[in-house]
């Protein structure tokens, strides 16, 4: 009978060795970046590209999104249908995301059926049309869509948060209205294109089981479209705030959960603090066994799960507790994560639960870098905040040593209930 | 081709062993061969509320998240009408945590009931959540009871009612523990970077004392063949109507099963696809549409469901739904079209089997439907089939006396 008491031996995770596994990177003949990582055992690989036309860079809302989500809905040569039917043939996925400073196309295939898209891919680039039907089916579809969300106490509540935390002006704080589908219009589309992506800046990253001659193949598919490298102008948007700290919003009259959103603003990964604020926000409700899950979930059961981040953002970002609970307990679970903030004010943790953090944190750091695409998503998230693997390695070592002392003082100064917005949508 | 070595203990319990010397990390993987169709039908909801009690404290170790945190680890569960599973993922040196955690909760739960109505509570508003705060959110429920009337494919995962969640007492669990997480209804399977004879050395080591346990042998009522179109109609306060139809299909190592996986993919999978060009986009009926399949053991549900363009009537939408189904019967899908769901499939396969976390659940679940050397043989399957194939189970599946239709009206 094996000793069932005593956990096993362990080495500590935070003296493993750790290493950001560096990328190469090129140049290709009109100065597009690529940073390329090859590594994996299956045959499949990820190209994407990234262009800086997110939301930062609209005049109009829904400008951004609507122009990367028609991406696929028709070029000079392809209409919707032949498009996609290319892609998917190749069993190839070609996702596109708006973000708020960026927007991607993203081709994920079977390496070896790489070279018959890249062209296409490269056609969505320089030669769509975003046709007025496809548009028309797009507004009406999304319309829709977007009246079902609004039903949903918690999509409710993530727009409100962020509108009080950054001010309705701003790219982070703005959200869309059924009116702002109708006004959207095929030409601010097509001058958007233009500008930010046919003529825009572009990046690109590439990971997985690469073929020898993958930057011909990107030469040969971008390296001669008419980017303009240094053609973003530096537009800056400072947050606004709301004064009213506190909001009760009633959505659905017979709901049986509430969601509660507590937040306020915190500044970018550049300020000293951030990733210092990442060991706290782990303790207070960063992952299963934190503060918030232990006591609102785990003993209590009001709800199925609360967390804590802070939000990546690459100008400022935010610290925002959030949750959805049971409509009878929502004022209780409020009073519970202000009683946790003042604990971790108050009592310096203790060096047993530190440790398993400290491990914790790394042992899943560990984790994340586990295959080509997870370490391509590290280095793109760092290359587009502007941060090198001086930053992973700052941040291993705060996470090692920061102390009880020092986090306590980070409590102190990061959370009082007096700097957070609080917001229950029931 | 996966490789991975496989033993069996004394007290029955299998054990596999796959190697990635990529990875520096591990993956402990625990399937129990036990889902929501196992349950009675008066205490739905069971085995998911026990796979939560699954981290309440075992026999001689009162927290299993806090070790495994401690030791640079993650973990997580889930459960479904077939089946349940835990698994977890740490830095390979600190693999005996896992062994010690999971043979001590294999051995005994500490049963108390502390955490029995805690997790009672998590699991209401883990129903709240996802099944009646939102917008449609028991389409599923009233699909289930429509399509079935005697398998215990009737009522979701999470259970028919709260009330069935919330009269759960500490004697199920204990009854339900005995009878179902006995090594010999489990699965191990031990993933990443490891050695074979270091996991056989520990599997003896951690869970080679653990009393086999009765085998659980499952005797569910088979669902009689439907044979008549069933119908029924939903008001609720939601924006816009739905529709949603199934039909009924072969089980999992059938070969129904896998025509049926590519059938779902020629008319709904992608926006290139069939039900997508021409109700979405040509006829504009469906503002969202989705065509799926549950991929469960038993014979399941083959599903075409959507949310209709304001103005648009249900019957309309059921009508041009029934064309499009009448013309995959009639007209021989080409080549060109089933070539592309098969390398839609090809593709599928391996990115799922990137991550050794997703190797490592998949070897548990072919080993507990018969054989783990079936992920290997898979996609073979789906090559083998032929457009007659498509089309004689079309016809074979879409007759009208099989099929279960919803109507979810929004209430004006």
């Amino acid at each position: 009978m094996p000793d069932r008491k005593n956990a096993p031996q362990i080495i500590d995770a935070v003296d493993m060795h750790l290493e950001l596994k560096p990328y190469e990177s090129y140049t290709l003949d009109n100065g597009v970046e690529v940073y390329a990582f090859n590594g994996g055992e299956e045959e499949v690989l990820m190209v994407e590209l990234v262009f800086f036309a997110g939301n930062w860079y609209e005049k109009k809302n829904i400008v951004a999104a609507t122009t990367n989500f028609m991406l696929k809905n028709g070029t000079k040569k392809k209409n919707a249908f032949a498009l996609n039917e290319h892609f998917e043939f190749y069993g190839a996925y070609l996702n596109r995301h708006c973000y708020n400073e960026t927007a991607t196309i993203t081709l994920h295939c079977l390496s070896k059926h790489l070279s018959e898209l890249l062209p296409v891919t490269a056609e969505i680039i320089t030669d769509s049309v975003f046709p007025e039907q496809e548009l028309l089916i797009y507004k009406q579809n999304q319309k829709q869509r977007l009246e079902i969300n609004l039903k949903k106490c918690d999509f409710i509540a993530n727009r409100l948060i962020d509108e009080y935390i950054y001010g309705f002006h701003h790219p982070y704080g703005r959200y869309t209205s059924t009116l702002d589908y109708e006004e959207l219009q095929r030409e601010e589309l097509d001058a958007f294109y233009k500008q930010y992506y046919t003529n825009g800046k572009c990046i690109i990253f590439t990971a997985g089981k690469l073929p020898a001659d993958i930057i011909p193949q990107l030469n040969k598919a971008f390296g001669h479209l008419p980017f303009q490298q240094n053609s973003l102008s530096d537009k800056q948007f400072n947050p606004a705030p709301a004064e009213l700290l506190k909001y009760n919003i009633l959505n659905d009259p017979e709901g049986v959960q509430g969601a509660i959103r507590i937040a306020q603003p915190f500044p970018n990964r550049h300020h000293p603090d951030f990733s210092r604020m990442q060991v706290l926000n782990n303790i207070f409700g960063g992952y299963f066994g934190s503060r918030l899950m232990s006591n609102i979930r785990e003993d209590k059961g009001y709800t199925y799960g609360i967390h804590s981040h802070l939000q990546n953002h690459i100008h400022t970002s935010a610290l925002v507790v959030s949750t959805e609970a049971g409509r009878d307990v929502c004022e209780a679970t409020i009073a519970e994560v202000y009683k946790e903030m003042a604990i971790l004010r108050t009592e310096p943790v203790e060096e047993e639960e530190l440790a398993l953090v400290r491990n914790y944190m790394i042992g899943s750091l560990i984790g994340d870098l586990d295959g080509p695409f997870h370490i391509i998503a590290r280095w793109k998230n760092y290359i587009l905040n502007g941060v090198t693997d001086e930053y992973f390695y700052n941040s291993i070592d705060t996470v090692k040593n920061i102390s009880a002392e020092e986090l306590r003082e980070l409590a102190r100064k990061y959370l009082n209930p007096e700097q957070f917005y609080e917001l229950l949508v029931v | 081709m996966i490789e991975y070595d496989r033993f069996v203990l004394d007290n029955g319990l299998r054990v596999l062993v796959h190697q990635d010397h990529s990875t520096p990390m591990a993956v402990v993987n625990i399937m129990y061969d036990v889902g929501a169709r196992d349950e009675n039908p008066e205490k739905t909801g069971f085995a998911h509320l026990f796979e939560h009690l699954m981290f309440g404290g075992s026999i001689h170790i009162p927290d299993y998240d806090e070790p495994l945190q401690r030791a640079g680890g993650e973990n997580n569960a889930y459960t479904t009408n077939d089946l349940t599973n835990y698994y977890c993922q740490l830095p390979a040196e600190n693999i005996e945590t896992a062994f010690w955690l999971e043979s001590d909760r294999m051995l005994s739960l500490a049963f108390g009931e502390k955490s029995l109505s805690v997790q009672k509570k998590v699991v209401c508003e883990e129903f709240k959540e996802h099944y009646l705060n939102k917008p449609y959110g028991d389409v599923w429920h009233k699909m289930r009871e429509l399509a079935y009337k005697v398998h215990p494919y009737r009522w979701m995962t999470i259970g028919k009612e709260l009330s069935h969640v919330e009269n759960a007492n500490i004697d199920d669990v204990k009854a339900f523990f005995w009878k179902h997480y006995r090594p010999v209804n489990a699965i191990l399977v031990v993933a990443g970077a490891v050695k074979p004879d270091n996991i056989k050395r520990l599997a003896e080591k951690w869970f080679g004392d653990i009393p086999m346990g009765e085998k659980y042998h499952r005797h569910l009522p088979a669902e009689p063949k439907q044979t008549e179109a069933r119908r029924s109609e939903v008001y609720a306060k939601v924006p816009v109507d739905a529709f949603i139809k199934t039909w009924h299909m072969d089980a999992r190592l059938e070969k129904g099963y896998y025509v049926a996986d590519l059938i779902t993919e020629i008319l709904g999978g992608g926006a290139s696809s069939r039900l997508y060009e021409s109700l979405v986009k040509e006829k504009q009926l469906f503002s969202a549409l989705d065509v799926h399949h549950w991929g469960s053991t038993d014979k399941g549900l083959l599903a075409i469901e959507g949310r209709l363009v304001n103005g648009i009537t249900l019957e309309a939408a059921e009508q041009a739904v029934e064309e499009e189904l009448a013309k995959i019967q009639a007209i021989t899908v080409n080549e060109n079209e089933l070539q592309k769901v098969k390398n839609k499939t090809e593709s599928m396969i391996a990115f799922e089997d990137m991550s050794v976390m997703n190797r490592a659940a998949s070897l548990a679940t072919y080993e507990l439907l018969g054989d783990a050397q079936l992920m290997n043989t898979e996609l073979g399957k789906y090559q083998e089939i032929t457009v007659a194939d498509i089309q004689q189970y079309c016809k074979e599946i879409f007759r009208s006396s099989n099929s279960n239709t919803l109507f979810y009206h929004a209430q004006k």
